[in-house]
């Protein structure tokens, strides 16, 4: 994939994250002999994902001896750290005055922006029938209500690329299958509550898959590997079944095709 | 330059080195060698760098046909090696000529084989590593376990004029209970006293539902004072999650990064590497230590892993 066709800016999500005064009340904790979580909350939330993105962002600034991998999560961080070079106690005070002197910034999560076109309902979105009756609204609202908005990525897990991504409109938001399926296809995109998430390979899932992607979101072979990071943004566009077919082929030969924003696939094709 | 044939592939055995680090903020597990004192080891046996790529092998053996004169070291789990179904030892330097045949007896403790060959195994290499990650399809040979009719390639690199073997005393016994130390984790608050003590105090036995990915485990339930979820956030091989049906499961090398059970404790990273011996049936007993005693217990190991070259014994020199 080419990230570096990626034009990154500014992250409309991004928020003042602390005012004047205020403090982050991060709670430490050990995991394991080798690394810490910050926790800065137990709930999916803008608020709490933008302080875990800009404590890591500015504890990878501070570039620490010892520090050897940071995970950043919907509510907290994980910080990797190697104990030889590095007690507990002495990496827990150098983030904690990391974390105090992130007071008076008005960080901004600074991700990138990438719109994901996506096929929706039939063969390629299975349960979208099911998520408008489930709502008692039409497939096309569906679509609507779920490509008109901006959705941030709090993090990135399950499988190797897979985006959690919030929130999804009170109006479609479902509960996960009973019954998870054995195989979900690559591409999927789902609904699993307020989160929506794309499956970047073939994998068991319980998501209601409302339609696929012709792109390719995690490339072992590439360098970043995933199309996305915590703290981007993801806006869907519907497309047709032709324009999935004709992005699916180009990225198959290595290219992906990334929409400035304002430019459609439809529009393209 | 190829150096095996796989003519049956046993029950799992895949290519694996010390892991890929850097990439869990990718979803993309840190992979590597179960059980990393004995993939050291075998690649110190012949020469190699530590983290060389080896031979993972899962409870039954391989057969490989040696397709060059080379040296190789078995070490990990009690396998029976066989070369021209004559009984090898494990935890040496071991010579092979082309056209020799590899095979295993049954195992009888561990769980895990690692069969280091002089030049390591040569894989490409995906993000950093040789392991292979099956869920993900890459690392090893094309993402996936060996199978017959696979031709493994190895670096050339002329053969050692010594042998050399590991002292008995440090060779590991891998039977069962298996102690593992730990450290109270993120989620300790959400579970009960009773709970912690249960988590202690009991034997939990590791059940076949266990592979590279996890362990589960059953056992006295583990009472939770609520909830037996949480927010789902970052795991490490060795985290301890509980879900609400009070049964804990190790997370170990090849598991999803995030989860969304809470973490009771973690495993220490040396028992981790012991723990890669653990088989279905073993028992596992949990005692806790503090940071402090676990940092000790770590450098010390991995004091033991840089300086292992130096115990190694060396045997009369090579007759060709």
């Amino acid at each position: 994939m080419k990230l570096n066709l990626l034009e990154a800016f500014y992250n409309p999500f991004s928020v003042p994250i602390l005012a004047k005064g205020e403090r982050l009340s991060a709670k430490y904790f050990p995991l394991g002999d080798n690394a810490i979580v910050v926790e800065f909350g137990d709930a999916i939330s803008l608020e709490i994902n933008s302080k875990v993105i800009a404590l890591s962002e500015a504890i990878s600034r501070a570039k620490i001896h010892g520090v050897e991998e940071l995970v950043p999560t919907y509510r907290s961080l994980l910080i990797r750290y190697n104990p030889s070079a590095i007690t507990y106690k002495q990496l827990s005070l150098r983030i904690k005055k990391i974390e105090k002197e992130l007071h008076c910034i008005n960080a901004k999560a600074k991700g990138k922006k990438v719109i994901i076109p996506v096929v929706y309902g039939g063969e390629y979105g299975p349960d979208l029938t099911y998520v408008a009756q489930y709502h008692n609204i039409s497939e096309e609202q569906v679509i609507t209500l779920h490509s008109k908005t901006e959705y941030r990525v709090y993090m990135i897990g399950f499988v190797a690329g897979f985006p959690y991504m919030g929130e999804v409109p009170d109006e479609i938001a479902t509960p996960r299958l009973e019954k998870p399926r054995l195989k979900v296809p690559v591409g999927s995109v789902g609904i699993a509550e307020k989160q929506t998430g794309i499956y970047p390979c073939e994998a068991p899932g319980g998501w209601r898959i409302i339609g696929r992607t012709p792109l390719k979101l995690f490339d072992p072979q590439e360098q970043p590997p995933a199309l996305l990071n915590p703290g981007d943004t993801v806006k869907f566009k519907p497309i047709s079944e032709n324009a999935f077919k004709i992005i699916l082929n180009s990225t198959l030969k290595g290219i992906n095709l990334i929409f400035p924003e304002g430019e459609t696939a439809n529009e393209s094709f | 330059m190829k150096v095996f044939n796989v003519l049956k592939p046993g029950l799992f055995t895949t290519i694996q080195d010390m892991g890929r680090y850097g990439y869990l903020k990718y979803g993309v597990p840190i992979s590597g060698a179960m059980d990393t004192f004995s993939l050291v080891t075998a690649n110190l046996l012949v020469g190699n760098n530590p983290n060389d790529a080896c031979i993972e092998i899962t409870l039954t053996g391989p057969e490989l046909q040696a397709l060059a004169r080379t040296q190789i070291a078995i070490t990990g789990g009690e396998i029976s090696p066989k070369v021209n179904g004559r009984y090898v030892p494990m935890w040496q330097t071991l010579e092979v000529r082309e056209g020799d045949i590899i095979s295993f007896g049954k195992m009888e403790s561990g769980c895990r084989a690692y069969l280091a060959v002089r030049g390591g195994i040569n894989t490409p290499i995906t993000l950093g590593s040789r392991s292979t990650y099956v869920r993900g399809g890459f690392g090893g040979i094309n993402g996936r376990q060996l199978k017959a009719g696979d031709l493994i390639e190895c670096f050339s690199s002329p053969l050692m004029e010594y042998t050399y073997s590991l002292p008995k005393e440090l060779i590991p016994k891998f039977t069962s209970p298996f102690e593992a130390h730990v450290i109270l984790g993120p989620q300790k608050s959400m579970f009960t006293k009773q709970g912690i003590n249960t988590f202690f105090s009991s034997q939990y036995r590791v059940t076949v539902e266990s592979d590279r990915m996890g362990y589960r485990l059953e056992g006295p339930k583990i009472e939770h004072k609520e909830k037996g979820e949480i927010v789902s956030d970052a795991l490490l091989p060795g985290a301890i999650q509980v879900p609400k049906d009070g049964q804990p499961i190790i997370v170990m090398r090849d598991a999803q990064t995030t989860g969304g059970y809470p973490k009771i404790a973690a495993v220490i990273t040396p028992d981790v590497s012991l723990l890669g011996q653990a088989r279905p049936n073993d028992v596992i007993i949990f005692s806790e230590i503090s940071i402090s005693q676990a940092r000790e217990k770590f450098m010390k190991f991995q004091k033991l892993l840089i300086s292992l070259g130096k115990f190694l014994r060396k045997s009369s020199a090579v007759k060709s």
